[in-house]
């Protein structure tokens, strides 16, 4: 347990030292929210949909935990740039508790960030519809990052060049996320997209967020749960198992 | 007690696409002593040492590390050694401090005991001062110090030390290795070395290896091999054992200037 902590506790010291790192991943969730949330918000109100703002900013939170949390992975390749990874590598202590602890940490860390989203997609005028629902909303929160934390540290786990890492990563995130429906509602979509989407871990998350956020759930937040649940503990063994294969 | 081998290696090899890097070496240390294990650059040293530290998995043979295996209980093998790595292995985000601590906790080490030994430790390397500031602040020599620090906090079973004293001044050099010297006598330590100062080595050691491309091509305490190659000082012999040509993997510092001194004279003929 120490250690999952001491690993944990290293992520936030890293991350709360960086100031550029906080201020700077708040830009893109800013852009979508003028360029998509103004932009499209009097198209989407026309369409008879309602506030647009209401409607995306849960897709927005998301976005911003899905890219902190699965870029949080870089953070192995980094350790393994500067030599730190070897010092984490060779300690008497399981493959399974350093995994976790590191996970736990970059999730944490994406958490907060999405936490500072959802302030900031207040101050553009998104209201939650039952505030009572929040604490539940910040469990969606946490399942998302832990499973794509995990997922960016296990693909870390064998990929040893950044430029590599990013592209994998960017290759990866940017269909889960424009497929997810954290920009457009899934109905009466082509059959093909809504397949996709049915087998997209993150439209579980998004949806999770809305159901709690403003009571509006495509699949339901049961089912919600359950789903994101059981990908997040299968992508937690494989990272661990991929993590253990790990040389320098 | 001091005739028992703590670290038994047979036939070890490894090999990197095609290029074999250690080549069916075979050697062993005793419990209780000072293991010089020199060579040139590029000579197999660092991957034997990664093999013997559960770092990297031996392509064959054999090894056996206070009674394990690291291919077969990798745990077992990390709970019996401390290593100084010769590259940096720092936090740079993180302090002095936070850094000896984050060590204290992997290795399982009471709060009390962390603390009394962080604080020991880094007075010895003239850090205590500097604590809480941030590595990335710190000067070369001084990330070294530290690392040293971090390597003898938590008093393992076999100490492995991967060049611990390249680049730093005689004072500090002599300090920490009375201090390892000291680990040795007190706590029987194994201490298992890799240095290119010969003079170090012929010092602190009680026995050495030799490797070069790979092959250990010479083991025994440093008086026997200054008989063998009828050289009187370990320098000498290591010259006369490994050769006089400088190798392609990154000089050290002794070399370079060596390097130098060799093409001024030949300008200045």
């Amino acid at each position: 347990m120490k250690v999952i902590y001491i690993l944990w506790l290293r992520q936030l010291k890293r991350y709360f030292r960086s100031k550029a790192r906080i201020v700077g991943s708040l830009g893109q969730p800013l852009l979508f929210f003028v360029a998509l949330g103004f932009g499209f918000g009097p198209i989407y109100t026309r369409a008879g949909g309602g506030n647009y703002i209401q409607f995306l900013a849960p897709g927005i939170i998301t976005m911003s935990i899905l890219f902190t949390a699965t870029f949080s992975g870089i953070e192995v390749l980094w350790d393994r740039r500067f030599g730190f990874l070897k010092e984490t590598l060779v300690a008497p202590v399981s493959r399974l508790q350093i995994m976790l602890g590191r996970t736990f940490g970059g999730a944490t860390v994406a958490v907060v960030q999405g936490l500072i989203v959802f302030l900031l997609s207040v101050i553009v005028g998104f209201r939650p519809t039952t505030l009572s629902m929040i604490p539940l909303a910040l469990l969606y929160m946490v399942l998302i990052a832990i499973t794509f934390t995990a997922l960016g540290t296990a693909i870390a786990s064998f990929i040893e060049d950044m430029q590599g890492f990013q592209i994998i990563i960017n290759f990866l995130i940017m269909p889960l996320f424009f497929l997810s429906g954290a920009l457009f509602p899934l109905e009466n979509l082509p059959k093909a997209v809504i397949i996709i989407s049915t087998i997209n871990p993150l439209a579980y998350g998004v949806d999770g967020l809305r159901g709690t956020l403003i009571n509006m759930a495509h699949f339901g937040l049961a089912t919600d749960f359950v789903i994101l649940g059981c990908i997040a503990v299968f992508v937690l063994l494989a990272g661990a198992y991929l993590f253990s294969k790990i040389e320098v | 007690m001091m005739c028992e081998d703590i670290i038994n290696v047979t036939h070890l090899t490894k090999t990197f696409n095609g290029f074999t890097a250690v080549d069916h070496i075979s050697f062993s240390v005793r419990a209780g002593e000072i293991f010089a294990f020199l060579g040139p650059n590029g000579a197999g040293k660092s991957t034997t040492i990664n093999m013997l530290t559960t770092l990297l998995r031996p392509t064959s043979g054999n090894i056996l590390l206070n009674g394990y295996d690291p291919v077969v209980s990798p745990h077992k093998v990390r709970q019996s050694f401390g290593i100084v790595f010769q590259d940096p292995s720092l936090d740079e985000d993180l302090t002095a401090w936070e850094n000896m601590d984050y060590h204290g906790v992997l290795y399982n080490i009471s709060k009390d005991i962390r603390n009394k030994r962080i604080e020991e430790l880094l007075t010895i390397v003239e850090l205590w001062e500097r604590r809480k500031d941030q590595v990335k602040k710190f000067s070369g020599g001084m990330k070294r110090r530290l690392e040293i620090a971090r390597g003898l906090l938590h008093h393992p079973k076999i100490l492995f030390l991967d060049e611990p004293t390249l680049g730093l001044d005689p004072q500090t050099r002599s300090l920490i290795w009375n201090y390892i010297k000291g680990l040795n006598e007190s706590e029987g330590t194994t201490i298992f070395l890799t240095t290119h100062y010969m003079e170090e080595a012929e010092r602190v050691a009680h026995r050495i290896a030799i490797i070069d491309h790979g092959k250990i091509i010479v083991q025994g305490t440093p008086d026997e091999l200054k008989v063998q190659t009828g050289t009187s000082s370990l320098e000498g012999a290591f010259i006369a054992l490994t050769g006089r040509d400088i190798r392609e993997e990154e000089p050290n510092n002794l070399e370079q200037m060596r390097m130098r001194r060799k093409i001024f004279r030949r300008h200045h003929r």
